[in-house]
């Protein structure tokens, strides 16, 4: 578990990085390296150049301008956990971002990092999808700005070019008064969820429900919204027997399968995790019983 | 036999703080990595892709071509090197199994050794390693101990033995028993899996023409004459040391492959070498464990009593057989009946090779097993007559009257004759200490509210203290400062700490003060290392007989000088004083030692020296016993299980330090909820392992762990050592597999639901009604 010869490139501005970039064959770029790192030692990667982006001015910070935050794409995970507007405005995110690893990873892992990387898996890629968070890109013909719904291309596979990086993460920020569930279930504390269900509820003062958002990981390729329970729930008195019913529609789902994991236990997993994040959601509503 | 009183000590009986513990909380420890010589060379070793199939060829031009690479051997390099023999078996047969230090011809496991790189640094090293080509032949992969025995070599098949163990006449109780009750049941494969990996450095001195190794662990000095043999040298120009060592667990420390090749490759090489394992390689070249199946029948009374059990094994050994030949599957057939009355019994343990990697002993070989296959049986046996579980054990428990009670089985080529107990008397307290009544009531109540819990319970039988024999001397220089050297080994269980314990208690002196040796052949000539919960037993009885020496040597020196007798004198503070004025230091241990220097005039022909050297030997193993209790709620929605109280109660006779029986208890338990509910060696249909890395082969963290209480209990001390004791090593992982298997099945209300370790959330899930 040692890594194969590869030339290390440390830039100190964007610009640098970009020229890199677009001037290097096979190169690959070290944000956390919470997954890098491993699959170089396990030559799971061969890259001939890594360049580090640890050391370029402006990449990690988190700010907030009226309704929309700015999450820069080397902010560490645990710092933008801590932030005080995450814990109080966008309780999603901060329920998913204390799901991610442990606490030591999440010192180190990134936010674009981990958007990167694009594992099925991941909580930072089931939330932002939900969260209906916006992708700013930098490549040599300047910034350009992807929604997050249509940033995975594929399994693993971000819609970026060779030549581009990701510079932050937009979050617009949910209305006030809202509720919200991240839950997941994994094995042990820690790993990678097997699935996870992100729910946000929006209420009418008429105590109907406005709107809901249902986000499945895990389940397959990439986040996967729950458009048919979403719809059901539109508009409807909320109730157990409401949730239950929404939590059914999990069970047609496509779900992935693997050697542990067979499909109809991850639709079983969504299905009780959507009906627990449904409730919970719920229960998070200002004024709930 | 100079027993030590029952009672709590001055020192021994206390929870004193570990010795150890200095060094690794400062940052100063030195484990196999740590070590390092000026000039060392690095060992990679080329492992086989697949699973079995016939070695044609293996081109390593493009890896000798690289710069800084200094050699590449295949077999034809090292054919002189006989395989690795076994130091622990007494079934004959078993030669033509053992492992070849790089494959000959033929693979048998994805991950066995076909070559090694040596290079100037270990990412050259690795480099050219991947520019190894092996080419290999498939042959068919045999993955399943259950299936006919295959050919493992022209003449061979892969089943190399059946042990087979009998007393009393089955047949006849089967002809007359009320009922029979029949279970099919499987542990999984799994095994100790140190968070530090295996390591080797050897260098060879040519000025004192002493080869040295380094990164040993558990077994110098059996290691050591091996080795000396393998490599046709002399014993003496052999030595092993010991560092720190980050868990062994069983795995750690047996003669493996790397040991020998990094010795050959100082010899030839004129460099030092080191090798360090990384953890893709631990897990496919380091013993696995467990894995086994079971059918069994009991033959039992109208009040369920056991008349006779009748018992078929299948182990999965994987594709050689190690240093420890049979050793799990003979403890699997002797420890089975456990700590209940049987008249009669029959096993057959077939002890098969697969392609995988190679099995042998984990913490309580044998006995995780068993007692997971003997405490199903009874829960089934309870579930078939309608009777509670606990009471179905207790009509079966040997009582105290029955002790010492001869098993008329034998195992490790000992008799089992487990040598003192009280059974019931313990489970009493357990279930006393755990609220049971209370807690049934409590579960009735959850589960009319919906939720899925249980409890569930698991009773062993422990074996500990094998000799033969061990030995230790201990040394007081002029200056009073006690030196204790061993043929024990550390795996970081405390050694140090409990024997300079029990030297401390009959030399009154400070037992920080003691320096102790082990793990290293330099300085002693015999050991046995640190296995098979001995160290305690075999060791620290030494350790007391050596004290007991020096004291009287201490007290016949000073007698003369102070004008007395020495039954006059005793202790007490590390000074000699009379036990008539026991608050008057007459002499110290150092004024006593200097009179016993080799100039002292006391010494004239004489040996001189504060010193005494005494072994203790053994020539039956001592049974350590207790209880696990679990209690565990099923998440109806996940299937998840969640362990929310454990107890463990455990009988050892004595507990020299509370604290580190405690310790290890604790640990024991994480290792087992690993083999009950997370940690599995899987393999794909070709034989390729699926399990290589922390993410695939789950080992339970703090997070996992529940609440857990341990009954350390000395109500049976052992009357076959000077001390009372009892290993503690094993007791808390024996039982863990049983009872979370009965409390899962408690919460499903499905009795005999469980049959298979590990337990995983889906099997579960699939078992819930809809």
């Amino acid at each position: 578990m040692k890594p194969p010869d590869f030339t290390y490139h440390a830039p100190e501005t964007l610009e640098q990085a970009l020229s890199l970039l677009a001037s290097l064959d096979n190169a690959r770029l070290l944000a956390g390296g919470q997954s890098l790192m491993p699959m170089l030692t396990m030559r799971f990667a061969f890259p001939d150049h890594v360049i580090d982006l640890n050391r370029v001015a402006g990449l990690a910070g988190i700010t907030q301008t009226g309704d929309t935050l700015r999450i820069g794409a080397m902010t560490r995970q645990r710092d933008l956990l801590d932030h005080p507007f995450v814990q109080q405005k966008i309780p999603l995110l901060a329920q998913a971002l204390a799901l991610i690893g442990h606490r030591q990873t999440r010192n180190r892992g990134t936010i674009g990092g981990s958007l990167c990387h694009l594992d099925p898996a991941a909580e930072l890629v089931s939330v932002m999808t939900a969260l209906g968070a916006t992708i700013e890109i930098a490549g040599p013909n300047g910034p350009r700005d992807v929604a997050m719904a249509d940033f995975p291309l594929g399994y693993m596979t971000p819609s970026l070019a060779p030549d581009e990086l990701v510079t932050a993460v937009h979050l617009p920020v949910p209305p006030p008064g809202h509720g919200a569930s991240f839950l997941e279930f994994s094995r042990r504390h820690g790993d990678f969820a097997i699935v996870s269900a992100a729910v946000m509820l929006t209420r009418h003062s008429s105590g109907h429900l406005a709107d809901a958002v249902i986000t499945l990981g895990g389940v397959g390729p990439v986040p996967l919204r729950l458009a048919k329970a979403e719809a059901l729930l539109a508009g409807q008195t909320p109730t157990p027997d409401l949730f239950t019913q929404a939590a059914c529609l999990a069970r047609e789902i496509d779900a992935m399968e693997d050697a542990q994991i067979p499909a109809w236990y991850r639709r079983r997993l969504a299905e009780s995790l959507t009906r627990r994040a449904l409730t919970a959601a719920h229960q998070s509503l200002p004024g709930a019983a | 036999m100079n027993a030590l009183p029952p009672a709590k000590g001055q020192v021994i009986g206390h929870s004193v703080t570990r010795l150890e513990d200095g060094p690794l909380v400062r940052g100063q420890g030195r484990f196999a990595a740590d070590v390092n010589f000026p000039r060392q060379i690095f060992m990679r070793v080329v492992r086989a892709q697949i699973a079995h199939g016939h070695l044609i060829a293996i081109n390593t031009e493009a890896a000798r071509a690289l710069p800084g690479v200094i050699a590449v051997w295949t077999h034809a390099d090292v054919a002189s090197i006989p395989p690795i023999p076994f130091r622990a078996t007494r079934l004959q047969g078993l030669e033509p199994y053992c492992q070849p230090i790089l494959a000959a011809g033929r693979v048998r496991y994805a991950g066995e050794p076909v070559a090694v790189v040596f290079a100037e640094n270990p990412y050259l090293a690795e480099d050219a390693a991947d520019l190894v080509l092996a080419e290999i032949e498939e042959l068919p992969v045999l993955l399943d101990a259950r299936l006919p025995p295959a050919e493992f070599a022209p003449g061979t098949s892969t089943e190399p033995a059946i042990v087979r163990k009998q007393f009393g006449d089955v047949d006849a109780a089967f002809a007359t028993a009320f009922d029979v009750v029949a279970l099919d049941l499987s542990v999984g494969r799994h095994s100790g899996v140190p968070l530090e990996c295996r390591g080797a450095i050897a260098r060879y001195d040519a000025a004192h023409d002493v080869l040295e190794l380094h990164g040993t662990a558990k077994k110098q000095h059996w290691n050591r004459d091996e080795i000396a043999r393998l490599l046709g040298l002399r014993p003496h120009g052999v030595h092993l040391f010991e560092g720190h060592v980050g868990g062994g667990f069983g795995v750690r420390g047996e003669l493996y492959p790397e040991d020998l090749l990094v010795c050959l490759a100082a010899l030839r090489l004129g460099r030092p070498v080191k090798w360090i394992e990384d953890r893709r390689e631990h897990m496919v070249a380091t013993n696995h464990s467990r894995e086994q199946h079971h059918s069994l029948r009991a033959a039992i009374d109208a009040q369920g009593r056991l008349l006779a059990i009748d018992a078929v094994f299948h182990h999965d050994q994987g594709a050689y057989v190690r240093t420890h030949g049979a050793r799990v599957a003979d403890l699997t057939a002797a420890m089975l009946p456990g700590p209940y009355r049987l008249h009669a019994y029959r096993v057959a343990g077939h002890f098969r090779l697969t392609n995988k990697t190679p099995a042998a002993t984990y913490r309580a070989p044998g006995r995780f097993e068993s007692t997971f296959v003997r405490e199903r049986l009874m829960d089934a046996i309870a579930a078939r007559i309608g009777v509670d579980p606990i009471e179905l054990r207790r009509r079966n428990l040997l009582a105290s009257a029955d002790m010492p009670h001869a098993r008329q089985l034998d195992a490790l080529g000992t008799d089992v004759v487990l040598d003192s107990g009280d059974y019931a008397g313990l489970l009493d307290k357990s279930l006393a200490r755990f609220g049971w009544d209370a807690l049934q009531a409590e579960l009735r109540a959850r589960r009319a509210a919906g939720e899925l819990v249980g409890a569930g319970i698991g009773f062993f039988v422990e074996k500990s203290g094998l000799g033969p024999s061990d030995g230790v001397r201990i040394s007081v220089d002029r200056t009073g400062a006690v030196e204790l050297v061993s043929g024990a080994a550390s795996v970081g269980q405390g050694v140090e700490t409990v024997l300079a314990q029990i030297c401390a208690e009959t030399l009154t002196v400070d037992y920080r003060a003691i320096r102790v040796v082990r793990g290293r052949t330099d300085r002693i000539e015999f050991g046995n290392g640190a296995h098979a919960s001995r160290v305690t037993v075999m060791s620290g009885s030494a350790t007391h007989l050596a004290a007991l020496e020096i004291r009287a040597m201490a007290l016949a020196t000073a007698a003369p000088l102070l004008q007395a007798q020495p039954d006059e004198l005793t202790l007490a503070r590390g000074h000699v004083v009379r036990i008539a004025a026991p608050e008057t230091d007459l002499m110290s241990l150092a004024e006593v030692a200097a009179h016993m220097g080799p100039g002292s005039p006391l010494m004239i022909g004489r040996t001189p020296g504060l010193t005494a050297e005494r072994w203790f030997y053994s020539d039956h193993m001592t049974y350590p016993y207790g209880v696990h209790l679990a209690v565990v709620r099923i998440d109806r929605g996940t299937g998840e299980i969640r362990v929310e109280r454990y107890l463990v109660a455990n009988d050892i006779g004595r507990a020299v330090n509370p604290m580190l029986v405690e310790g290890q208890i604790a640990g024991g338990v994480a290792q087992g909820l690993g083999g009950a509910l997370f940690e599995e060696f899987r393999y794909d249909e070709a034989g390729q392992p699926l399990s290589t890395t922390f993410a695939d082969y789950l080992i339970p963290t703090l997070a996992e762990m529940p609440a857990l209480d341990v009954l350390v209990a000395e109500d049976a001390p052992s009357p076959l050592n000077p001390l009372g004791v009892k290993g503690a090593g094993e007791g808390g992982i024996n039982g863990v597999g049983a009872a979370i298997a009965s409390a899962v099945d408690d919460a499903l209300r499905k009795p005999g639901a469980i049959t298979t370790l590990p337990i995983l959330p889906r099997q579960v899930h699939a078992m819930l009604p809809r």
